[in-house]
């Protein structure tokens, strides 16, 4: 993600800030049409399929979905913090905040992985000769639930890897109470992945 | 921005340009805008050769009933190959990419696009894509032979190649939403001091609409395109019917990006003809905001007409009918383009030079196609002809006879101002006749045929459409002659073609015109300031300044 | 144009205390569908459900991710994007209503 429009070889610099936002934002869109393209297919099944789906939601554990509701909040509130930090030039605080986002992102991955070695220990995976033996609602909604989280999931490592950057630049000082636009970038980031999961969180575990 | 001392940026044409990078890097390297235009340029017309050839030898297996040239399945093939090629690497990306990129910047009075980078970050996405794609070809397993619309369930069964098919598609998806996003971003930030949204020259209009449908319905195709992937590889049950899924829905999700994608290919040549028409007429474009605002309202409707592709797929009747009255909304914006079209035409000062050639082609063309497009509109028509050679008649009409003129016509118009050369007129034109000819030759048969019945994609026919097949391949053959004249036009120019510093090789009243030829490195010596409208000829000025108001 | 050429633009964000609110509000909110996905509503719980994720995700939008500091033109952007999906989902659903 380009997010200084600089020409060739630095021969004119050009700095704009909302132009570097708006290009997030619009690629933004596109992760969410992502996401919307799937939940258009959950949306269509989940309707032709309804009793199916609530009976295969039950067999998700609803409490570390909450559980990771919660984490991932938290992460947002402190990567929306960091940056109000550097603003006020507050470096140290900025990163130490940039590092919890991460550390939290990794609980949200150990959590995920909780979950599924859960649900795969349990024969339920794509493929696995005990989902094939279900309901046809209940293989989608399981297909669904694996390739919706497994893409969200990785979302959320991406997004670790940006924040790592991030805090890199804040340590050189490349990104400074000044030119802070790169790390307004990776928050908006996770703000859309946590965006997502407010979404994917009661559609596949509250609806038992 | 202060120039004075980059004078090799000001002075010096952006093809002398001496950058860091010398030679070969100089251009893979280079993220100057018309730099990556010239790199798409010729990638986009070597696929586009690539997906002719496939496409001739089609036509040419047509000849007669029966095989001729090939087996079926190495037809089913070609024609999957010359659709993913000619869609996903041609006309999607020919006019935004490489004119776009060109022009964009230059109609705007902007030094460059809003991210140069990620602007050659599409191009290599658009290569490595396009490579992806066509590896499929020679890996064992076999091309893909699903049609280029990878209808499941057969794309999850068949056993030849269609993964990484899929997976060029998506990379190639990716390189067109960067384009998008970088145009979306440049058009409300790099506007040139005085330009106001309805200052823009036509073109940047519907560049600007083209880049929304992008950036909003690429992603949509690219997931559908994933989870057929993940369909294949892990078993997962999402439109597989053999586990639950509901292959319509496949083609829903499919649509509701390739639908939208056709007014991606179509927007920005109706661009073109915009530009075009007003200069060889020396009128005023006539109707200035219709025409942008149509190009809102085309990728406005255009997104939700999808599912007339899908009448006969066993869809409920209620949505049938919503989409089909939907599907006739869209001819509205379309034709008050080609209105405003002919109306700038009238009572002007008309010149038939190789650039109003195609233009005038484009209209008459993109009219029949569009006309087309309505009678399969209709629901208890397209009954009849569906997955008919009509159909295919149709979509070339509209894709090659619109947008592919239209990049021929964007060619001939700006090729002077790119170059700094001067293209053989005479070639040009004859080039261009023979190109009409042909192209009709080798597509209105095919209209016919498809109304007696002759299915699309097939093989083998009955021996009464003989005819209609053999006009249509000898029109090919004529076709293929006059693109092959055209390029060897152009390629001879940039050789040894005749030098040219004239700034408005045509009488242009735009931007572009405006630096030096070929433009600097910076675009312009100075910062253009904007003070009135994009097209202004004589006494017709004076009745587009009451209009604007 | 109001979106244009403010180059270095630096906009006011939150502060820390309203940021805090705004986690508070969406902890609580999450306690909210939680709670009620215990009771049974029935063809409302989803509807109930897909409220209360709206309201978070317009807390995330407007303050966390700045749109309400941000220049008009990104809530356009945001509307034309949200129109694209819901059209298409109610479009998709003349299909699967009425088949």
């Amino acid at each position: 993600m380009s997010t200084s429009a600089e020409h060739v070889e630095g021969h004119m610099e050009h700095r704009d800030d909302v132009a570097s936002r708006m290009g997030v934002w619009l690629f933004l869109f596109t992760e969410l049409l992502l996401f919307g393209g799937m939940f258009l297919v959950f949306a269509v099944y989940k309707y032709i399929h309804y009793d199916e789906f609530h009976l295969a939601a039950k067999e998700l554990n609803s409490s570390i979905g909450a559980l990771n509701t919660i984490i991932l909040l938290t992460s947002s509130l402190t990567i929306a913090l960091s940056i109000t930090a550097l603003q006020q030039g507050k470096k140290m605080l900025s990163i130490y905040l940039q590092v919890l986002t991460i550390v939290f992102a990794f609980g949200f991955m150990i959590n995920k992985y909780v979950e599924w070695s859960s649900k795969i220990s349990h024969g339920i995976y794509p493929g696995s000769e005990e989902l094939l033996a279900k309901t046809s609602g209940e293989i989608l909604f399981f297909g669904l639930y694996y390739v919706m989280t497994g893409l969200h999931a990785l979302h959320v490592i991406i997004g670790v890897i940006l924040i790592a950057f991030m805090t890199y630049g804040t340590i050189k000082n490349t990104i400074n109470s000044d030119k802070y636009v790169r790390l307004e970038a990776a928050g908006l980031y996770w703000h859309l992945v946590d965006v997502i999961w407010i979404f994917l969180f009661p559609l596949f575990y509250l609806i038992a | 921005m202060s120039n004075s001392t980059f004078n090799s940026a000001t002075d010096v044409s952006y093809l002398e340009y001496q950058g860091k990078h010398k030679g070969l890097a100089g251009w893979l390297l280079s993220v100057d805008h018309k730099r990556i235009a010239l790199l798409y340029l010729f990638s986009v017309l070597s696929f586009f050769l690539v997906g002719l050839t496939f496409g001739f030898l089609m036509r040419l297996e047509l000849i007669a009933p029966g095989r001729t040239i090939m087996d079926p399945q190495t037809y089913n093939s070609f024609f999957t190959l010359h659709g993913i090629i000619m869609i996903f690497l041609f006309v999607v990306p020919g006019l935004p990419a490489i004119f776009g990129n060109f022009f964009l910047p230059l109609v705007l009075g902007a030094p460059d696009v809003a991210f140069p980078r990620l602007n050659l970050l599409s191009w290599y996405l658009y290569i490595i894509g396009g490579a992806v794609a066509l590896i499929s070809v020679f890996l064992p397993g076999g091309p893909v032979d699903t049609g280029w619309t990878f209808y499941v369930p057969y794309s999850v069964r068949t056993n030849t190649n269609v993964i990484p098919a899929m997976v060029g598609a998506f990379i190639l998806g990716f390189s067109s939403i960067v384009t998008g996003l970088n145009f979306v971003v440049t058009i409300h930030r790099m506007r040139a001091k005085g330009m106001t949204f309805f200052r823009m020259p036509l073109f940047s209009w519907s560049l600007y609409a083209t880049s929304w449908i992008q950036v909003l319905a690429t992603p949509i195709i690219g997931i559908t395109l994933i989870m057929v992937i993940f369909e294949r590889v892990f078993k997962v049950g999402i439109f597989d019917p053999t586990l639950g899924g509901d292959p319509v829905l496949y083609q829903h999700l499919f649509w509701i990006y390739s639908h939208p994608a056709v007014y991606i290919m179509i927007l920005p040549a109706m661009g073109v003809i915009s530009e075009i028409i007003p200069v060889f007429s020396r009128k005023t474009i006539f109707g200035y905001k219709f025409i942008a605002f149509s190009s809102l309202g085309i990728a406005f409707f255009g997104s939700l007409v999808w599912a007339h592709h899908m009448f006969t797929s066993g869809m409920s009747t209620t949505a049938s009918i919503i989409f089909s009255l939907l599907t006739f909304l869209v001819a509205i914006p379309s034709a008050v383009k080609v209105f405003n079209w002919v109306a700038t035409l009238y009572k002007g000062s008309i010149s038939l030079e190789p650039p109003m050639l195609y233009a005038l082609a484009f209209i008459f063309l993109f009219s029949i196609g569009g006309f087309t497009g309505l009678i399969q509109g209709a629901l208890s028509v397209d009954l009849h002809i569906h997955d008919t050679s009509f159909i295919v008649a149709h979509f070339h009409y509209v894709m090659f006879g619109g947008t592919g003129f239209g990049i021929f016509a964007g060619l001939h118009y700006w090729f002077p101002k790119m170059f700094g050369r001067k293209y053989n007129l005479k070639v040009a034109t004859g080039a261009f006749w023979a190109l009409f000819v042909g192209f009709n030759l080798l597509y209105f048969p095919m209209f016919i045929m498809g109304w007696l019945g002759m299915p699309r994609r097939y093989y083998d026919y009955l021996p009464e459409f003989t005819i209609y097949h053999q006009i249509s391949t000898y029109g090919s053959w004529i076709l293929v002659t006059a693109v092959l004249v055209m390029f060897g036009n152009f390629l001879s120019a940039i050789r040894k073609g005749e030098k040219t510093s004239e700034p408005n090789t045509w009488g242009g009243t735009t931007l572009e015109w405006e630096t030096t030829t070929p433009p600097p490195l910076l675009n312009f010596k100075e910062a253009p300031v904007v003070t009135g409208e994009p097209y202004h000829y004589g006494d017709a000025a004076e009745s587009a300044g009451k209009e604007a108001k | 144009m109001s979106d244009h050429h403010s180059p270095e633009e630096h906009s006011h964000h939150p502060s820390y205390g309203t940021y805090i609110v705004i986690w508070l509000a969406l902890l609580g909110l999450t306690a909210l569908t939680v709670a009620v996905a215990g009771i049974s509503f029935g063809n409302l719980a989803v509807f109930v459900a897909l409220i209360v994720a709206t309201i978070k995700s317009y807390l995330v939008v407007t303050i966390f991710m700045h749109i309400k500091i941000e220049s008009k033109v990104f809530t356009y952007f945001i509307f034309a994007a949200l129109f694209f999906f819901v059209v298409s989902l109610i479009l998709l659903f003349a299909d699967y209503r009425y088949l």
